[in-house]
This record gives C-alpha cells, sequence and structure tokens, in this order.
C-alpha cells in the first residue's frame, strides 16, 4: 500500500530478453504460414505441425513476455499455469474424443 | 456510408414495437429530466459514472441487472402469452420472425445481463468488505468490466428498435446463425454483444482472483475465508476457464459470418457439431458460475439467520471445489442426441450425475446448519427455504436428464424448459434476490421492507410452481420448445396454466419494486435505520464496519484470528474496527472516466461492425486504444487520504454506534 506502483519479486525483463522472444516469435510465426503456402507437407501433417508450433509460441510467449519462471516467488504463477493446462487438456482431449467418437457413429468420415 | 443501415432497417411498422420505443423514450426523457431538474448530472458524473469504488460499482450492475430483469421479463410474458393464444388456427399476435427474436434476446439478456450482472453486483459489494481489503485489486479494471457490461446491454436493446435480433435461440448454433441462412444483422448484435460483455466479464474474473488471492486481511488464511468469498474465488477461476473459451466459439463464428470463412458450415469442410462441443464448454462451467455464489450467499443468509456457525465449513469448501473441477467435465449432457457414441454419452452422463452429489452435500450443511438452531423467519429467509425446496425438484429432474437414454426423449422439449428454469429461477435469482435483501443494508445503511419482501417471495415462489410444472407435463406430452403455434387440444390447458404463473411472477416484481419504493421512502424511521453497521447480528467482517462503509472500507485493517472473523471478535469482546487507534493516511485510486470512454468506444466499435459501417468501427477502434494508451501513460491515478479526514468519519460512526447502544 505504501509505494506508488510495487514492483517486488518478479522479473520484468530487459530489451534483450523482450528482442529474443520477438525474433522468436516471429519465427514461428513465418514457419507456420510458409509450411500452409509452401504445401511441403500432407494436410494431416500440416495440421499437426502448426498445432506443435502453436504450442511453442505459447511457451516462449509464458517465458518473455509473462517472465514465467521456477523460481519460488513464481509459485502462484505456476500452480495457475498447471490448472489451466489441465483445463485445456480436458477441453482439447475431450473436444477430440467427442467428435472423434461422433465421427465414426455417425459414419460422417 | 452507412454500410447496411437504411431507413428500412427502423421497424416503424411493428406496433408493438413503437409502443416500447415510445415507452422507452418517455421513461428515458423522465429520467433525464429528472436529472437535470435536480441538478445531479455533476453528481451522477463525479459520484458515480466515473467511480473506481468497488460498492458503487456494484450497485451500478445491480441497476443494470434489475432493469435487464425487467426486459427478459417482458420478454418472458409475451412469450407465454403468444402461446396461451395461438391454438387450433390462431396464430397468435406473434408473427414467428418476431417471436424468434423474443425467445432469443429473452434468454441473452436473463443470462448475461441479468444474471451476469447481478453476479458482479454481489461479488463487487461483498468480498473486498468480507476479506477485509480497502477495495480491489484493480479499481481501473473494475469500472472496465461494469461498462463493457452495460454497453453490450445498451447494444442488445438498440437492437430493439435498429435492425433486428438473433433468431437463433440465445446460443446462436450453427448453420441457422450462419449467413446463408440469417442474412440480416441480428446475429451479428448477438455475437458482439456477447463478445464485449465477455471482455468485461473475464476481466471481473481475473481481478477478484487476484484480490482474493493477495488482499485478504492478516491473519485471513483460506481455512479462514468466508464461504460467499469461497465461492466467488471458484466462480473466478471458472470464469478465467471458460470465458476465453466463449471467446473463440463466437470469434470464430463471426469469422464465418464476416470472412466467409467455413469453420462450422456445412461446405467447404467446417463442422457445425464442432461449435456445440466448444459453446457448451463454456455453457456448462457458466451454469455453476451463476449458481456458486447464490449457494454461498445461502451460507452466509443461513448461519445469520439461524444463530448458529454454518454446519461443515470444510466440506462446503471442497463441495464448493469439487462441483468447480467437475462442471468442466459434463458438458456433452446438452447434446447427447447430437450422434456421439455410448462411450461419450456413458462418460459424461455418469459425470453429470456424479456433481449432484456434492451439490447434496450442501443441501444438508443448510439443512444441519437450521437443525436446532433458532431461526429467524427474516424475509431473506424465505427466499433461502424457497430455493432448498425448488432446488432439489431441479436438481432432481436435472439427474433424469443425465441419463441419456431418457435425454432422447426430453432433449429438446419444454421438460428441459421446466428443468433450467426450476435451478436458475429457484437457485440463482431466488440466491440472488436473497442476497440483495441481505446486503442491502450495508451498502445503502438502511433494511428493505420486510411485508414486501415476504409478499414478493410468495408470488415469486407459488408463480414459479403454476408457471413451470405445466412446462414439466408439456414436455412428457411432447410439445417441443421454441414452438410459435401448434394445434394439440391437449396442450391448450396447460399452457394456460403457465400463462397465469407468469401474471404471479409479474405481482411479484410489482412487489419487489414496491419494496424498494416504500423502503427508500420509509429510511429514516428509526427501525429502519442502520447504525451499527450489524442489522442482522452476523458473523464476517463485511458487519464490522459502518453502513454504508467508508469509501475506504476499514480505517485500520482488520485482524483476523478465527473464521467467522467479526463473530469471534464479538464473543471475545474484541473492537474489530479498533476505534481510536492509529490512524495512518490511506492510499486510495481515483475516479476515472477512462472505464466509460471505453466502453463508449466499443460501443461505437460494435455498432459500426453489426452495420458493416466500417469507418465507424475504426473509429471505435481507434478510440479504445487511444484511451487504453492515455490511461496507461498517466501516473496521476491515486492520493492519500488524510489522518484528519479518516478521524473525522471514524468519529462519527462511533457516535453513531453509542447513539444505538443509547436506544437500546
Amino acid at each position: 500500500m505504501a509505494d506508488h506502483i510495487s514492483s517486488s519479486g518478479e522479473s520484468h525483463g530487459s530489451v534483450g530478453s523482450y528482442l529474443t522472444g520477438f525474433v522468436l516469435a516471429v519465427i514461428l510465426t513465418v514457419a507456420s504460414f510458409g509450411l500452409v503456402m509452401s504445401h511441403a507437407m500432407s494436410p494431416a501433417g500440416t495440421g499437426g505441425a502448426i498445432a506443435l508450433l502453436a504450442v511453442v509460441q505459447i511457451v516462449v510467449h509464458l517465458i518473455y513476455f509473462l517472465h514465467m519462471n521456477g523460481s519460488s516467488e513464481q509459485r502462484w504463477n505456476v500452480m495457475a499455469f498447471v490448472f489451466t493446462v489441465l483445463s485445456v487438456l480436458v477441453l482439447v482431449a475431450g473436444t477430440m474424443f467427442i467428435m472423434h467418437d461422433t465421427a465414426i457413429n455417425m459414419m460422417s468420415r | 456510408m452507412l454500410g447496411k443501415l437504411t431507413l428500412s432497417a427502423i421497424p416503424y411498422d411493428v406496433p408493438i414495437l413503437v409502443g416500447t420505443f415510445i415507452g422507452a423514450a418517455i421513461a428515458g426523457l423522465a429520467v433525464v429530466g429528472l436529472i437535470t431538474y435536480y441538478g445531479k448530472w455533476g453528481y451522477l458524473w463525479r459520484e458515480w459514472l466515473t467511480s473506481v469504488d468497488h460498492k458503487r460499482i456494484g450497485v451500478m450492475y445491480i441497476v443494470v441487472a434489475l432493469v435487464a430483469l425487467f426486459r427478459g421479463f417482458a420478454d418472458a410474458i409475451m412469450m407465454r402469452s403468444q402461446l396461451a393464444l395461438a391454438y387450433a388456427g390462431n396464430p397468435g399476435y406473434l408473427p414467428p420472425h418476431h417471436y424468434d427474436q423474443i425467445f432469443s434476446a429473452h434468454g441473452t439478456i436473463m443470462i448475461f445481463f441479468m444474471a451476469m450482472a447481478f453476479m458482479q453486483g454481489l461479488m463487487n459489494i461483498v468480498v473486498p468488505l468480507q476479506i477485509g481489503a480497502r477495495d480491489v485489486a484493480f479499481p481501473f479494471v473494475n469500472t472496465l468490466s461494469f461498462w463493457m457490461t452495460t454497453i453490450s446491454f445498451l447494444l442488445v436493446n438498440v437492437s430493439l428498435f435498429i435492425g433486428e435480433f438473433s433468431q437463433c435461440g440465445w446460443l446462436a448454433y450453427p448453420p441457422l446463425s450462419e449467413q446463408q441462412f440469417s442474412p440480416g444483422v441480428g446475429v451479428d448484435y448477438y455475437i458482439w454483444a456477447v463478445q464485449l460483455s465477455g471482455v468485461g466479464t473475464l476481466l471481473t474474473g481475473v481481478n477478484f482472483f487476484a484480490t482474493i488471492v493477495k488482499m485478504r486481511a492478516p491473519g485471513m488464511t483460506y481455512m479462514r475465508m468466508p464461504v460467499f468469498t469461497w465461492t466467488i474465488f471458484c466462480t473466478t477461476v471458472l470464469i478465467m476457464v471458460a470465458f476465453p473459451i466463449l471467446t473463440v466459439a463466437m470469434g470464430l463464428l463471426g469469422l464465418d459470418r464476416y470472412l466467409g470463412m467455413h469453420f462450422f458450415t456445412n461446405d467447404g469442410g467446417g463442422n457445425q457439431m464442432l461449435y456445440l462441443s466448444v459453446i457448451w464448454g463454456w455453457g456448462h462451467p457458466e451454469v455453476y458460475i451463476l449458481v456458486l455464489p447464490a449457494f454461498g450467499a445461502f451460507s452466509e443468509i443461513t448461519q445469520t439467520f439461524s444463530r448458529k456457525p454454518l454446519f461443515g465449513y470444510k466440506t462446503m469448501v471442497y463441495a464448493t471445489a469439487s462441483i468447480m473441477v467437475l462442471s468442466l467435465v459434463v458438458w456433452v449432457h446438452h447434446f447427447f442426441t447430437m450422434g456421439a457414441g455410448p462411450n461419450v454419452n456413458a462418460f459424461f452422463g455418469i459425470m453429470t450425475m456424479v456433481i449432484a452429489v456434492p451439490t447434496g452435500v450442501k443441501i444438508f450443511n443448510w439443512l444441519f446448519t437450521m437443525y436446532k438452531g433458532r431461526i429467524e423467519f427474516h424475509a431473506t429467509m424465505y427466499w433461502v427455504i424457497g430455493f432448498m425446496i425448488t432446488f432439489s425438484i431441479g436438481g432432481m429432474t436435472g439427474v433424469m436428464l443425465a441419463i441419456p437414454a431418457s435425454d432422447f426423449v426430453l432433449h429438446n422439449s419444454l421438460f428441459v424448459i421446466a428443468h433450467f428454469h426450476n435451478v436458475i429461477i429457484g437457485g440463482v435469482y431466488f440466491g440472488y434476490v436473497a442476497a440483495m435483501n441481505f446486503w442491502f443494508p450495508k451498502a445503502f445503511g438502511f433494511k428493505l421492507n420486510e411485508a414486501w419482501g415476504k409478499r414478493a417471495f410468495w408470488c415469486w415462489f407459488v408463480g414459479f410452481y403454476v408457471a413451470f410444472m405445466p412446462l414439466y407435463v408439456l414436455g412428457f406430452e411432447g410439445m417441443t420448445r421454441r414452438m410459435n403455434h401448434y394445434d394439440n387440444p391437449e396442450w391448450h390447458p396447460w399452457l394456460l396454466i403457465a400463462e397465469v404463473g407468469a401474471v404471479l411472477i409479474a405481482l411479484g416484481i410489482v412487489c419487489q419494486l414496491t419494496q424498494l419504493y416504500v423502503s427508500i421512502r420509509d429510511r429514516n424511521l428509526a427501525e429502519n435505520r442502520d447504525l451499527t453497521g450489524d442489522p442482522w447480528n452476523a458473523r464476517t467482517l463485511e458487519w464490522s464496519t459502518s453502513s454504508p462503509p467508508p469509501f475506504y472500507n476499514f480505517a485500520i485493517l482488520p485482524e483476523v484470528h478465527e473464521l467467522d472473523a467479526f463473530a469471534h471478535d464479538k464473543e471475545a469482546g474484541i473492537d474489530t474496527r479498533q476505534a481510536g487507534g492509529n490512524y495512518q493516511p490511506i492510499h486510495m485510486p481515483k475516479n476515472t472516466a477512462c472505464g466509460f470512454l471505453i466502453g463508449a468506444f466499443s460501443f461505437v466499435l460494435g455498432f459500426g461492425a453489426v452495420w458493416y459501417i466500417w469507418w465507424l468501427a475504426a473509429v471505435g477502434l481507434i478510440g479504445v486504444i487511444a484511451t487504453v494508451i492515455a490511461r496507461s501513460s498517466d501516473n496521476d491515478v491515486d492520493y492519500y487520504v488524510p489522518v484528519s479526514e479518516v478521524v473525522r468519519i471514524e468519529q462519527e460512526h462511533t457516535h453513531n454506534l453509542m447513539a444505538a447502544q443509547a436506544a437500546e
């Protein structure tokens, strides 16, 4: 309460780390577009590769832009992150389970 | 220049809408005239519209919720009247085009702008006080959330008089909601209203999560948090998990409509069934986002008016947390008939039945709290008991629908409508009204009239059963939902009974408005004034400060020694306020118009995008970005309340306390 804006504990990054993050993000984005536009892989392979690149992109953002790491002040962030990953897994895996089962059952594929 | 907007978009040839417009215009002009007459514009702007005080934002949320209730109920009684009339050759008074907009608007408004706004209002008023904090973690974000919700509700209402609203039900299932089948602007109004209000709700979730994690009074461990705060904590987690899903679902549907993509269309490789899975991935947690805070309010009210600590505090907390997790794995029960195989349906059916267990635990906890308590049958307690009966019935029909085999019989019938109104009126609405009666004196310093409160309860309670029990019967008789007219003679008497129920509920709303009027009129009578700040002899910290609380809530942050901190302090003879203690200058946020401005620009963005007026949408978007940048670069956002001011306010309350003690 005492300070104007308190910035204790967490790191707020440096110009270097922001630049690293930016360059990595650009590379990952360009790679995704490149994969689609060059038709280098089969449609299913392209989908999988883009999904993989997207997950890496998320991790890059979390580390370089949201400054997440394993230190003890970050316990809350890590817990929240684990819960988020679990919820996303439930939703993604659940949706795949449902849609796959529907496709088989209705013979739509 | 004006995109799709032409003069023909104004429905001046529909008498119902013209009448509504004239009514709304007269009411609006009357309000504007009264504010101008009393010269209150400056006061309204400085003290309310630009306020970052969580208590004032909470009150404004609830005002919006009550207006939304009025609009949503008007839609409801129009539907019931249509179905009471539209039998055997009589087309009724609402053509399908209009009727479909009405049921879509009813659902959208009641969930997003009545229930969500009411819930956020309650959490705003109560949570910071209950955890002994001076404000929320991000006061500016709080006013922004409020304005995003409010302008979205405005956008829905603008669709009444300019263009049309969605005709695709409250969740806008594709392919009906796609450009091919809904070429009008109705679905676009729906998408933008839901998207913009979703931003507000998500920010509220983040804000209150941070507030509860970081700003609890010294000594308040997690297991000393009041149950209402616990339920809000779980609700904010669900908001943060679920609302992004809604944003994605609406975003993809918007891309389909605006940019001709094929996420949910039948051609181009789209899959309309995926929309169901995604939207209900949000939709089911949403139900618990609404009902958990109601459970929290029931817990506070039951223990206060039973004069006993809550039975099974820990089981209540664990039940709340289990519901939070389980609510994420039940969403298929909204579309068992979609065509998934028995594996999928069995899994989600069982999970749905499992979620009834923690809910049952809660019901028994409330019953055991009342058992051997000295129950005071206050008007607030009526809603609690009415809830326990009604919600149990709704829960049981819910477990019936959780059985995939019986769901195949009942899906899309009025049985489903009866079930979810059973839990949403009986659980959510009764809970919020009970909470409003309970915390009203805290927010305003005087109590609500009890006689009118009880009358409102009886009208709502009886009206609910008369209106919705016939719908269970009609569901078994095979009547589907969203039907405009019918010719089955067996259905007609039941629909007439349901109409009577809707009229009884209307009387209930009239009683609630009368209750507000009578209470405000008699606010200065000695028996209605709340001088002590603790009118119910309650147990939690919000009652330890004055009513209404000073804008800084607590001059000295309370020390928490025990669960139910205030009850503990009263028994031990400790002064929670530490009156006359060592006051320090208090650090507070300054009011800001930025939340209002971002809301206003977002409205312009939404309206422009709905009508394809792209220059207007660009103006709105640039306005939003410019305001955010201006606000972010402003360092003059806080100030200190001097000690002399704190001493003056605190002494005034001490005098009031002494006067109240002398009167006893």
